[in-house]
């Protein structure tokens, strides 16, 4: 038989019971629409904690206090424990390097800000001036902290929007006097209302020099020490500095844990792959299910039509023909099947980007082949055992039937 | 044409072995006009069917067109089924789903011969059955004496040398069933060997050879 008869001797026999092709393909497309979905979600996922980081820079350093002997790109290493704390002596003392263009030591913890009655509790972020580039945070109104001493305590905070939202309302807050802790404290800037950084809502943010910080927080350590390299081919050099620098202050021991940028996204790459994966897979589960209703169905169908294949093999069809048609059949369905499913999961995603924009959820191209290709392979193999059993079928005993 | 030698085929039903045919030899020259008679159960149908191909025999020989077809592997059976025998069933076995012709046509599709070489073949077929008008109906849109003259047109389209016909006329009424016998006469009269199985007397005396099975084994056989 030409290949182009049996795909429309395949489509009539499907279009000769609606209701049978309807299910399967909806089975099918279900399954295939899944498995796009998720991967979708997972792959947007990904982009955005990809994102996120790459905010930060690429010639990003983040110092951290103590030091895990595992492989140093895990994530868990961003709350290592801390035997000694870093200070900002420290800080100081890495700041003195050719190839360190920017450096702020960072704190943070949570205090209450009011002012006049009004009061909340609110995340503390110590930094110093660099901060603001490093983070590429911007001013809605007034002035960062000033370039100063990283000693300085000067009592001066940068308030996030909605805090100035919350506080102040429609009145003016530049310049006011807030009490932080049990600080007095002047408002000399607004951060604009958009951004993220380190995973916290910089418009629910207070900043303040971070030796001030350190005094409201009553802690001498220091959370980590963010440090931009002057160039990326400095990012070697810049890597031993910190390491001699550190064991030098630490008696010996260079106990904290450096982080770049890269070795982060590729952690996080990782990981996101692998969840990814697996949602793929739980989707996948789906299309098996898929596959077992096309085995069931094409089965019935060939006791349902049983005459009609004992007809074919009177007329010249041989066993192998016989499987053939069968076969074709299933493939068709889950290619029609997986076409459904694809458009009805490109949908999906794109309705989920309607509703979360942050999230760019777009299946990646290998989802999109192993969906069809599972969708296929699936069709393939459910239809061997109904398409067996229809080729053996006894000629005879079929047209005896009517 | 057909030679059977001492052809034998066992059934075993529920553990007891049933001879449907026991020991028959028969042989049919090209052109003949053959009706097979008896009554059930006598193993005619089971002779119709080792004829036809879709059987092979428990014991003996059976050469077709000279050639033995006794152990031919599945594939080779369905290619000189294809090519060689046409067959016309009692309950007309039309494919519910396709056309009148796309019905005809079958046996061309499972051959792999291209549509247009197909409809060339079947167009004739169509007018000399009086069914060019009815060549886009599906069976369901068909009279009894239609679907069966659809089915004569599927059997004969691949210009086969034997037609075998298994009652072909006994789901018709009496005027289609005469109609049926007029036509598949006329194709014997062209050269096409004709085997008919049947319970209808009258139908089966209209063959110029008349076999009567009883048993498994040929009680008669006459000529003239």
């Amino acid at each position: 038989m030409r290949p182009f008869d049996v795909i429309s001797f395949a489509l009539q026999s499907l279009g000769g019971n609606m209701v049978r092709t309807v299910l399967m393909l909806l089975a099918m497309a279900i399954g295939v629409a899944a498995v796009v979905l998720l991967t979708s979600i997972g792959n947007g996922a990904k982009l955005y904690i990809v994102d996120q980081f790459s905010s930060l820079g690429t010639n990003l350093v983040i110092v951290i206090p103590g030091r895990s002997d595992t492989a140093s790109n895990m994530p868990a290493t961003l709350v290592g424990e801390t035997p000694r704390d870093l200070t900002l002596g420290d800080a100081r003392a890495l700041e003195r390097h050719a190839s360190v263009r920017l450096l702020t030591p960072i704190n943070l913890g949570e205090v209450y800000i009011s002012w006049r009655g009004r009061e909340r509790a609110v995340p503390l972020l110590g930094a110093t001036a660099p901060f603001l580039q490093l983070h590429f945070l911007e001013l809605e109104r007034g002035t960062f902290l000033p370039e100063e001493d990283m000693e300085s305590t000067r009592p001066v905070c940068v308030i996030g929007s909605k805090v100035r939202q919350e506080l102040f309302g429609q009145q003016n807050a530049l310049g006011e006097l807030v009490r932080l802790g049990g600080f007095r404290c002047r408002v000399i800037g607004v951060l604009a209302s958009e951004g993220r950084s380190l995973g916290l809502d910089t418009e629910e943010l207070v900043i303040v020099p971070v030796a001030f910080a350190q005094m409201l927080l009553n802690t001498e350590g220091l959370l980590r020490i963010f440090i931009e390299a002057r160039d990326l081919k400095m990012m070697e050099e810049l890597n031993t500095h910190i390491k001699t620098t550190i064991a030098r202050r630490h008696y010996g021991e260079d106990d904290v844990t450096i982080i770049t940028q890269d070795s982060v996204l590729a952690a996080f790459d990782k990981i996101f792959n692998v969840l990814t994966l697996t949602v793929a897979g739980i989707a996948g589960i789906s299309l098996i299910v898929a596959g077992i209703l096309i085995m069931n169905v094409m089965l019935m169908a060939v006791a349902q039509r049983t005459a009609e294949i004992g007809l074919c093999k009177a007329l010249g069809a041989g066993q192998g023909q016989i499987m053939i048609l069968l076969i074709s059949e299933a493939l068709v369905l889950s290619a029609i099947g997986g076409l459904i499913g694809l458009v009805l999961g490109f949908c999906g995603a794109w309705l989920a980007v309607q509703f979360y924009p942050t999230l760019q959820a777009t299946p990646p191209a290998w989802a999109i082949l192993a969906a069809l290709g599972t969708a296929l392979g699936t069709g393939f193999f459910a239809s061997l055992l109904p398409a067996r059993r229809a080729a053996q079928l006894d000629p005879i005993q079929s047209l005896a039937r009517h | 044409m057909i030679a059977l030698k001492q052809v034998s085929r066992l059934f075993s039903v529920g553990g007891q072995v049933v001879r449907a045919m026991d020991d028959v030899s028969l042989s049919i020259t090209a052109g003949e006009y053959v009706s097979i008679m008896g009554p059930s159960g006598s193993g005619k149908s089971t002779l119709l069917n080792i004829i036809g191909l879709l059987d092979t025999p428990s014991s003996g020989k059976y050469h077709l067109q000279g050639h033995d077809v006794t152990h031919l592997d599945d594939r080779q059976l369905a290619a000189v089924r294809n090519r060689t025998i046409g067959f016309i069933f009692q309950f007309f076995h039309l494919i519910p789903r396709l056309t009148a012709e796309q019905n005809i046509e079958l046996p061309l599709l499972l051959a792999g011969v291209p549509r247009q070489e197909r409809q060339a073949r079947s167009a004739p077929l169509l007018t000399a059955f009086g069914l060019a008008e009815r060549k886009l109906h599906r069976p369901d849109e068909l009279s009894g004496g239609q679907r069966q003259r659809v089915a004569i047109a599927r059997a004969v389209i691949n210009r086969p040398a034997i037609l075998l016909a298994d009652e072909p006329t006994g789901n018709l009424d009496s005027h289609s069933g005469g109609e049926i016998i007029d036509l598949m006469e006329q194709l014997n009269r062209e050269g096409l060997t004709l085997i008919v199985v049947t319970h209808d007397q009258a139908i089966g005396q209209r063959a110029s050879r008349r076999i009567r099975m009883v048993d498994g084994r040929i009680a008669s056989d006459i000529s003239g």
